[in-house]
């Protein structure tokens, strides 16, 4: 019975078990930018840089098609190039890093509108919105494990610089010239693993992914480590049930995984024991001076 | 409070770099800092020799911050210039008044107090047990024993305070710049915490501290530079502290409320 509903799927299909693998390399490669991205109070970022990318994959689309690699490539410069000049424009004028995100990031995704309903069909315009995790192909696959494989490496790296410049950047800045290095690698990160992301789960849900499991795992614990592992185990469990939902049900693949995602977030909001709503509300006994 | 050898094998001894006690570790010459070409600090000349403790008093207003900042060359100088004697930007740690540091971060004290050792470890060293030991040291010699563990979140104002001068144990600088080190905490905290500094000033540090609180300057800084925007006086801390020079620096200090004017001094 239980076998029936969640293993005989993937065993059975090809498509269930490749989606599944895509998922997994964009659970463990977006989910801890995700955590850090929370922890700087930059949640909404995400969404913001997922935006920026519209454009660069509708001018790949236009150049060569439904084609992974300029899709990709196209994905990456212009979330690359949002990052750069809203960092620059931070670090060299008055304005603040959310209105200058919020600017580069609106003309990006005007710019890309623009194109992609000038030339473009419904059809194509469905495809990057909400992605085809149904339909990965080898080379897509080794596209999400590469970008997740190079995530992974490059915040174990960087680990350092990047909790002190989240937890005090003065510091870091008076013992280091890394400040902005580390900012920008941390921004390219996340641009990378949407651009991953959006080839399965879509630009918009492959935000999703990257925050919802943060968030959830937020309520369950507190350290750095704690909460890296329990967003990327909630993201993986929620990406196995998504597509058993959609497999099941009939229904598209993306929405139901970030659906899962968000079922996985209330159950914290309320359950979770650091900060969550009974936590909070039940009496506990305080412990003795 | 004679005894500063607490922990003192922790860092080298700097104490025969205090030899010739005239080099100056800092000269400000001509100095003029500012925001949007409002002078903050006004063509200030002064000398703080190495070695010496010195305490920057002056009404609110007065730019004292403003000088720290531009020491730590966060703000660029809008005339003149800070010349270091031998120093580098590395060899100087400062104590920012408002630190940035997010709270809500999950980050334990002894995560915090260990990044002192940046210098050493840079951003992918290994921490080791050795140096281990060290942050241990730093953190009991601030009387934070006991909380190594504790997320900075739960701290209160003073043993942040403490957290923070552990850290600046740690890094080992040879100019220690502190921005109202002593503002919100308690009378035993401040004598801890002012036992540290002693203790930088008997290694031959170079520590220049702002003050709001002329007991504490008179007890324990023997130098004092008074500071109204431009400089009211600069010399032993009896010399400095008197009525005559307050009442002048208030006095400075309201007359810079007016609309501002080009200055005129020093155009080329």
């Amino acid at each position: 019975m239980i076998w029936d509903a969640v293993f005989q799927p993937f065993a059975d299909f090809g498509f269930m078990r490749r989606a599944l693998l895509g998922c997994i390399a964009i659970s463990v490669g977006a989910t801890p930018v995700g955590v850090f991205l929370m922890l700087r109070r930059m949640s909404l970022t995400g969404d913001a840089m997922a935006h920026a990318i519209l454009p660069g994959a509708a001018v790949g689309y236009l150049v060569s098609g439904l084609s992974l690699g300029a899709m990709t490539v196209g994905g990456l410069i212009a979330g690359m190039a949002v990052a750069l000049a809203s960092g620059f424009v931070s670090r060299l004028t008055a304005l603040r890093e959310d209105a200058s995100l919020a600017a580069f990031y609106l003309i990006s995704l005007a710019l890309g509108v623009l194109i992609v309903s000038t030339r473009g069909s419904n059809v194509d315009l469905m495809h990057v919105l909400f992605g085809t995790v149904l339909a990965l192909d080898d080379a897509a696959l080794i596209l999400l494990c590469s970008i997740a494989s190079l995530s992974v490496l490059t915040l174990a790296v960087f680990l350092r610089p990047l909790v002190l410049e989240c937890a005090d950047p003065q510091f870091l800045r008076s013992v280091s010239r890394l400040s902005a290095v580390t900012h920008f690698t941390f921004l390219a990160l996340v641009v990378a693993n949407l651009v991953g992301g959006f080839h399965a789960l879509g630009t918009l849900m492959a935000v999703g992914i990257m925050i919802l499991p943060a968030a959830a795992a937020r309520f369950w614990t507190v350290s750095i480590g704690g909460l890296i592992a329990a967003a990327i185990a909630i993201a993986v469990l929620s990406s196995m049930s998504g597509l058993l939902l959609s497999y099941h049900y009939s229904l598209p693949s993306g929405p139901a995984i970030i659906l899962m995602a968000g079922v996985a977030y209330g159950v914290s909001l309320v359950l979770g024991p650091a900060g969550g709503l009974v936590a909070q509300a039940l009496p506990r006994r305080h412990f003795e001076v | 409070m004679g005894d500063f050898d607490a922990g003192g094998a922790m860092t080298p001894a700097l104490a025969p770099a205090l030899a010739p006690a005239l080099a100056p570790a800092l000269a400000f010459d001509n100095l003029t800092l500012g925001y949007d070409r409002h002078p903050a600090v006004h063509h200030l000349e002064a000398e703080i020799a190495e070695g010496s403790l010195t305490a920057i008093v002056g009404p609110n207003g007065a730019g004292k911050s403003t000088l720290l900042k531009g020491v730590t060359g966060v703000l660029a100088p809008l005339e003149g210039r800070v010349a270091f004697g031998g120093l580098s930007q590395e060899d100087i740690a400062y104590l920012p008044q408002q630190s940035e540091l997010d709270l809500t971060f999950p980050l334990s004290v002894v995560d915090l107090v260990a990044m002192g050792l940046w210098r050493e470890i840079g951003p992918f060293g290994w921490l080791g047990r050795a140096r281990r030991a060290r942050v241990d040291a730093a953190i009991a010699a601030v009387g934070l024993t006991g909380f190594e563990h504790r997320p900075i979140g739960s701290l209160s104002g003073g043993q942040m305070q403490r957290a923070l001068f552990a850290r600046l144990l740690l890094q080992d600088a040879k100019l220690v710049l502190l921005d109202e080190p002593f503002t919100a905490i308690d009378a035993r905290t401040m004598a801890d915490l002012v036992d540290v500094v002693r203790r930088w000033h008997g290694e031959g540090r170079t520590v220049i501290a702002v003050l709001h609180d002329q007991e504490t300057v008179r007890a324990h800084f023997p130098r004092t530079l008074m500071l109204a925007r431009e400089l009211v006086a600069h010399g032993p801390t009896e010399q400095v502290l008197t009525t005559e020079n307050q009442f002048r620096a208030r006095q400075m200090c309201e007359a810079c409320a007016g609309p501002p004017h080009v200055c005129g001094r020093n155009a080329a």
